[in-house]
Order: structure tokens, then sequence, then C-alpha cells
């Protein structure tokens, strides 16, 4: 009898254990059909035109069988720059003060004030540009700007990357050990000298990989970007001799390509979108991959003790 | 009649409601080890984190009473410089995650020193007086991590006296230590005593035998309250306690 329920309670084990598996390997099979087939689909084009004279090439100009998508990876790597400098700041501030500063009670507030941030849906942060902050960039008095263009792309995308950034580096803040604080307080430290010279330090790797997180994010966003960014195909460039007015321009992310030409392209010109997502797939994958060696580091690092 | 560095005046410390140490007086030597000892939640470690006003990380901690060093109130004193003169050392080894040069010149980098020369100078000589100058000096860029147990609280040791301090105070250095490294904090606690005022809480009672000069015994009162029993030179507590609850406690009968 007890032999018979142990044999029982083993196929269970095993059923369960292969549902399991199924669940896990699904998923693992879902990444790679999607980046065989988008690979595949993008052959016609890499083929016709060569990977690098796509890179490298500034026109895309579907009609004129141009396909270089330099303008737009210039477009998504400065709205990404833009963000992480308007951004990370914000969000490692917001980080420190949760982790370190604020009394419970207010820390209680804001926290869940700021993960909301990550639920709102990012076409409602595009109206929200579209109709604030875009008017108010065209304030800007400058020949050639339309509100529409990087700075208000950036805007809009480093709220969006706030609470990712902020979390992730307010955990890596909170796993740094009590002992440290204490530490340098009995050294006669201040409260604000500790947590710029001891905590921060040592939540180092943490918050760079929340960074990096916050830059995978960022590379992906597309409907906000779409209705901010002014979507003109051109290399950004200043607008007057002041080099930070090259946020002014119009500009057309990676992302925003493929969404805006899909509906209609054909033939090589849609080949040349799959291999826009191709690079983005690619940008992202190393985003990420270097994302998760700078997590598995500040672990181990706080696990030395 | 010896020097007295800390004095406590009727000094009593409560949590909330709840006082933790009953009016407590004493008179803690210059350049002597005073061991405080008792059984656990006597309040020993409350007492010792009260000389560099560590209690006050707790909220809703009160304190009624006087604390002096060198006959100064030490509620007085801004808390900053307090720490200054009096350093501390943990139970646990708790060096920072950085190189053992930047743990050593830390205090007196925070208090403002930037003089390069300085710093070095400073470095070594808390390494040597911590008795770990030998062991580190070609490795003083790499990570104070990656030292044994007994060499990152001798590496505390040295970075509390990198700010020169007057007292060093040392809650339990040693019981998260191997017998071997033991023995070698409690000899440079002999060697240190030349320079500063050491008070060191030890559940370990041979130790307090060994290294102090005088010892503080501790024990809760039927309101779990902290009281000191009895104070006096180690030899005269250890051989011949005038309190009969001293004698229980250190010839084994409780704690």
């Amino acid at each position: 009898m007890p032999h018979g329920r142990s044999t029982v309670k083993n196929r269970v084990e095993n059923t369960m254990k292969t549902v399991l598996m199924i669940s896990a390997l699904s998923s693992v099979a879902i990444v790679f059909l999607i980046g065989f087939f988008t690979l595949k689909e993008s052959i016609p084009a890499f083929r016709g035109i060569g990977p690098l004279n796509m890179l490298t090439e500034k026109v895309w100009r579907p009609g004129q069988d141009s396909y270089g998508i330099l303008a737009m990876i210039a477009g998504s790597g400065l709205v990404t720059l833009g963000s992480v400098l308007i951004g990370v700041p914000l969000a490692l501030g917001c980080a420190v003060f949760l982790a370190e500063v604020a009394p419970k009670w207010m820390a209680e507030i804001v926290r869940p004030s700021v993960e909301l941030l990550a639920g709102i849906p990012s076409v409602v942060y595009g109206l929200f540009g579209m109709v604030v902050l875009v008017p108010l960039v065209r304030g800007i008095e400058v020949p050639g700007n339309t509100g529409f263009g990087l700075l208000s792309a950036s805007v809009v995308l480093a709220v969006m990357i706030l609470p990712t950034i902020a979390s992730v580096a307010e955990s890596a803040l909170r796993s740094v050990p009590r002992s440290y604080y204490n530490g340098s307080l009995a050294l006669g430290a201040t409260r604000w000298e500790t947590i710029w010279r001891v905590n921060i330090p040592a939540a180092r790797s943490g918050i760079l990989s929340a960074v990096v997180l916050g830059l995978g994010r960022a590379l992906g966003e597309t409907i906000a970007m779409i209705m901010v960014i002014g979507n003109s195909v051109i290399m950004p460039k200043a607008l007057t001799g002041n080099p930070l007015s090259i946020f002014l321009s119009r500009a057309r992310t990676l992302t925003g390509n493929i969404a805006v030409e899909i509906s209609y392209a054909t033939g090589v010109h849609e080949s040349a979108l799959f291999a826009t997502g191709v690079v983005l797939f690619l940008l992202i994958m190393i985003v990420n991959t270097s994302a998760r060696g700078l997590l598995k580091a500040s672990i181990e690092g706080g696990r030395r003790k | 009649m010896e020097q007295v560095r800390l004095t406590t005046r009727d000094y009593s410390l409560f949590y909330g409601e709840f006082r933790a140490l009953n009016r407590i007086s004493l008179s803690i030597p210059a350049n002597r080890i005073t061991a405080f000892i008792g059984p656990s939640g006597c309040g020993k470690s409350t007492l010792l984190r009260s000389f560099n006003r560590m209690n006050e990380l707790i909220p809703g901690v009160r304190t009624e009473g006087t604390v002096l060093l060198d006959e100064g109130d030490i509620f007085r004193e801004d808390v900053v410089n307090l720490r200054k003169r009096v350093g501390m050392v943990f139970q646990r080894p708790n060096p920072f995650p950085k190189t053992i040069y930047d743990n050593v010149t830390y205090g007196p980098r925070v208090h403002g020193m930037k003089n390069r020369s300085k710093l070095a100078a400073i470095a070594e000589e808390s390494l040597t007086r911590a008795a770990l100058w030998d062991e580190v000096k070609d490795q003083l860029h790499k990570s104070a991590m990656a030292l044994s147990g007994g060499q990152q609280q001798r590496l505390c040791i040295a970075r509390a006296i990198a700010v020169s301090p007057e007292v060093i105070l040392m809650d339990e250095p040693a019981s998260a230590l191997d017998p071997v490294a033991t023995i070698k904090i409690e000899e440079l606690m002999n060697s240190l005593k030349e320079k500063y005022t050491i008070v060191i809480v030890t559940h370990n009672m041979q130790q307090a035998a060994r290294v102090s000069d005088f010892t503080a015994f501790l024990l809760t009162d039927e309101n779990r309250a902290g009281n000191m029993v009895e104070f006096g030179p180690t030899n005269r507590i250890f051989t011949s306690p005038s309190d009969r609850r001293t004698e229980d406690y250190i010839t084994g009968r409780f704690g």
C-alpha cells in the first residue's frame, strides 16, 4: 500500500516537472521564433542593400530604393541619451530619497506614486507630450523649431524610464548593509557624507544596472516617440550655432520607423523594416546583457559581506 | 588616583517607556582598558554606545543624567566632534567595500584632509599601530573585503585610530573571530592603551580577566533595567568581589 501511494506521488511529481518545464521552455521558444522570423524576413534587405550600407547610409527613401537607417540610429541614440541625461539624475535623487532620507510614512506615499508612473500607458505619455510639452518647447524661439523633436521626446522618455531606474536603484541602495552606515557615522561622518561616500559607492553596480535597464526601455519605446518626435527621416542637426540645439531637431526612432511604415510596405521596403527590427533587437540585447552582468556583479559584491 | 576620562552620573537610558539603564555612575580611567561584563540584555552594549551617542540612531531613545568626557558634557558637544574623539569598533568587522587604503583614510578625508602625503602617513601609522601594516603594506590598493576576519577587524581598529580619538569603544570585538585572531586583538589592545582609553564589552569572562585593568559588572533588575552591580580593578572583581551576584556570575553560576 505505501508502495502504491509513493508511485502515484512520483507520477504527480514527474508530471508537474514536465508541465513546468514546458511553460519555461515555451518562453525560450517564443524568443527564438521571433528572433528567427525577424532575421529571416530581413535577409532580402540585407542581401540586396548590404548590412554595412544600411547601417552607414543616411538616406531612407523607399520610393527610390534608398534604405539607410543611420538617421534613425542617430534619432534613437540621441533621444535615449537625452532621456538618460534628464531621467537618471531625477531617478537617482528619487531612489536616494526613498532609501535613505524619507521617513517611513513619506516613503509609503512616494514609492507607490513613482511605481504608478510605470503603469501609465505609453500612448497617454504621448498625448501629454503632444498637448503640454510640444507647445512649451515651441516657445523656444529658434528658426525651424516646431516643438516636435528630440527635446520633447527626451523629456517624455525621461519620465517613462524614471520608475524603472528609481526602483532598481532603491533596492540596490537598500541592500547595502547597515553596518557600513553605522561604521561611517561612528567615525564622525554626517549622514549625508555617509550616503555619498559609502552607500552610493557600495550600491554602484546595482545603480549602474538600473540605468542600463532604463536604457533598454528607452530604446524600445515606440508610440509615445511617434507622437512627439516629429518622425522626419533626417539626420538630426543643430538648428543654431549652439550644439545643444540639435535637441530641437525633428527625428525618427528605429521603432517609430517600423510602426509608421509597416502597414503599407511591400517587398524590399518591408524587408528593410524587418532589418531595422534586427538592429533594434541587437541593440537592446547588448544593453540587457550588460545590465544582467552588472546586476550579477552587484549581488555577488553584496554577498561578499 | 587614576586620571578619569569618561564619567557617568546617575545616567539612565529609556527606549520609549522602557528603562534600559538605571542610574549608572562610574568613572573610566584614562589609558586603561575597562571591561563591561554581564549576561545578555544587561545593557552593557547600550552603555558602551552611550559614550559616542550611537544610541541616538534608534528612534524613541531618551536619556537622563550626565555623561562627561574629560569634564565636558557629551550631550552638549557636537556629535560629529564627539565621534572623532570617541571611536568605535563593532562586533562584526565592518570594513567599507573599498580598498584598504581608502578604509583607513576614510575618517581623515571626511574631516577635510586632502593632502596626499599626510594621508599616506596617517595610513601607515594607523595600520602599524593596529599591527596590520606588515601584512598589508603591499596590497593597500586591494579591496578590504579580501582580508580575513581578523585582519578586517584590525583594519577597523586602524580606521578608528586614523582620526586620532582619545577613547576607543569596542563592542565584543573578537566574538566573530577565531582564537588566534582573538589573541592578536587582545595583544593589540594592550599596546593601544598607552595612547588611548579603551572600553570593551565582552561576553567572555576570561577575556575580561586577561585584558582589562578595570571591570564593571552589569545585571538586570526585576524590571529588566540594567544596573551596575560592581565596578573596580579587574583583579579585585575576579578574586574578591564584594557583591554576591558578581561572584555568582564570574564563577559561572548563571549568565
